[in-house]
């Protein structure tokens, strides 16, 4: 397990990762990080580092520290279950290419 | 409990280990590159690929931060409002492109205490333009023209370097530049229809910065010894030579329509090759920037430090204060 990009207390202030909402109906979408002391000066900083051009109209912020990623070293196995599957796709079915509104 | 030899045979067996997960990942970094892919944070990478990223990238971020000074210096005296706020609004530009760039080194285990050290002890370098001086108001003008313009030419291909998080800071930081040279371009062109004096403020300036802009790409081909392996590694796209030529093919055009007068007597279309020549740069000049002996290598670095070492007492106190709402949370809950 490893937390990306978070350098621990080496730094005065901890890392956040910024996830902004392009405009209504849209999902938050990581935009990038930036250090803060606390998450409310982590979101005012996120407003002026992001959205400096009307780009989103929400954000929120995550502790770094507090991201769980998959296992770096283990992708290969991790991924591995939807290999062969091509089933789960609609282009597996080629039978009813022709058949309309299908 | 191990005896000496089990410790041995398992610290062998370690480095063994390491050396296959090595070789693997060698495997799988040279495919990545191979098919144009991006490398990502948590990949196996070459010491001297993550090196060569890290002093590209935080030298990258130093120019933007020392970048703001320069112009910095205007924003107080530009001639309308309109031009204090357009001048406001692209230092504070470069002050973000400065953090995305410095994120971007950290995910390749620099700290940005270490970086800004480096800095501000003059241990660090960074792009020699900002090291002169902007005694016009016309530099505003030169400088978004000519400096954010070379910029341009030279992080649009960066867009699709092979590390990941640098390509995402360059497509973010490319998107926010186009406005930074058209505003440039505009203050020129303002005072090239003013009065004579304006006229020739603006030609003066741009005599001042048409040389020094052109080095921005850095030394010719032939001098620049660690651009084939950075081009292997796609974090380099074009060569030097390439991107200047480049931006002096754009440039030609646009002093025209400006109708300032580039300050090279070599400057001519060359039909045979397709592009403009143009004259050889002072080198010298160049690398006595570099080592120091700029008109305001001194200054920029003590303004720097300067503002992190009074900005300290602010970091620190959000920090304490920080600390102390987590605590005061935590007492409440328990
Ligand atoms: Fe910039
Ligand atoms: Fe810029």
């Amino acid at each position: 397990m490893t937390s990306p990009g978070d350098s621990g207390m080496r730094e005065t202030w901890p890392l956040w990762e910024v996830f902004v909402r392009a405009s209504r109906g849209l999902s938050h979408v990581h935009a990038g990080s930036l250090h803060a002391p606390d998450e409310i000066m982590a979101v005012r900083n996120a407003r002026d580092l992001y959205t400096r051009r009307a780009e989103g109209v929400s954000v929120w912020v995550v502790r770094a520290a507090a991201i769980t990623a998959s296992d770096p070293d283990a992708k290969d196995s991790f991924f591995e279950s939807p290999q062969g599957k091509e089933y789960r796709h609609a282009t597996y079915y080629t039978e009813s290419d022709a058949v309309p509104h299908l | 409990m191990n005896t000496t030899t089990d410790v041995t045979t398992d610290a062998r067996a370690d480095a063994r280990a390491a050396q296959i997960a090595d070789e693997a990942g060698e495997r799988r970094f040279n495919e990545l590159l191979a098919s144009e892919s991006r490398v990502e944070p948590s990949d196996w990478m070459p010491e001297g690929y993550r090196k060569t990223l890290i002093r590209q990238i935080s030298q990258h971020g130093h120019s933007e931060i020392i970048g703001m000074q320069p112009e910095s210096n205007w924003i107080a005296r530009a001639p309308s409002l309109k031009r204090k706020a357009i001048l406001m609004a692209k230092v504070q530009d470069e002050a973000g492109h400065g953090l995305y760039l410095y994120s971007a080194a950290q995910t390749l285990g620099v700290d940005r205490e270490t970086m800004f050290d480096q800095l501000i002890t003059g241990k660090a370098k960074y792009s020699s333009i900002f090291n002169y001086t902007t005694p016009t108001w016309a530099d505003m003008g030169s400088i978004g023209w000519l400096v954010d313009g070379a910029a341009i030419c030279n992080q649009v291909p960066l867009c699709r370097v092979s590390y990941g998080p640098y390509g995402r800071a360059m497509v973010r930081i490319c998107k926010e530049e186009s406005f930074h040279q058209r505003q440039g371009f505009e203050i020129l062109l303002e005072l090239m229809r003013g009065t004579d004096a304006q006229k020739e403020m603006a030609q003066e300036s741009v005599n001042r910065w048409y040389a020094p802009a052109l080095m921005m790409f850095g030394p010719p081909d032939e001098d620049s010894p660690n651009s084939k392996q950075s081009m292997a590694w796609n974090i380099k796209r074009f060569s030097n030579d390439d991107l200047r030529q480049r931006f002096v093919d754009m440039l030609v055009p646009q002093a025209e329509i400006l109708g300032v007068t580039l300050p090279d007597a070599a400057l001519r279309w060359n039909e045979e090759r397709g592009h403009y020549d143009f004259g050889d740069l002072d080198w010298s000049e160049f690398h006595e920037v570099l080592a120091g002996r700029g008109p305001a290598n001194t200054i920029r670095v003590s303004r720097r430090r300067e503002a992190h070492e009074n900005g300290a007492w602010v970091r620190e106190a959000a920090r304490a204060y920080a600390d102390a709402q987590a605590e005061s949370r935590r007492g409440l809950v328990a």
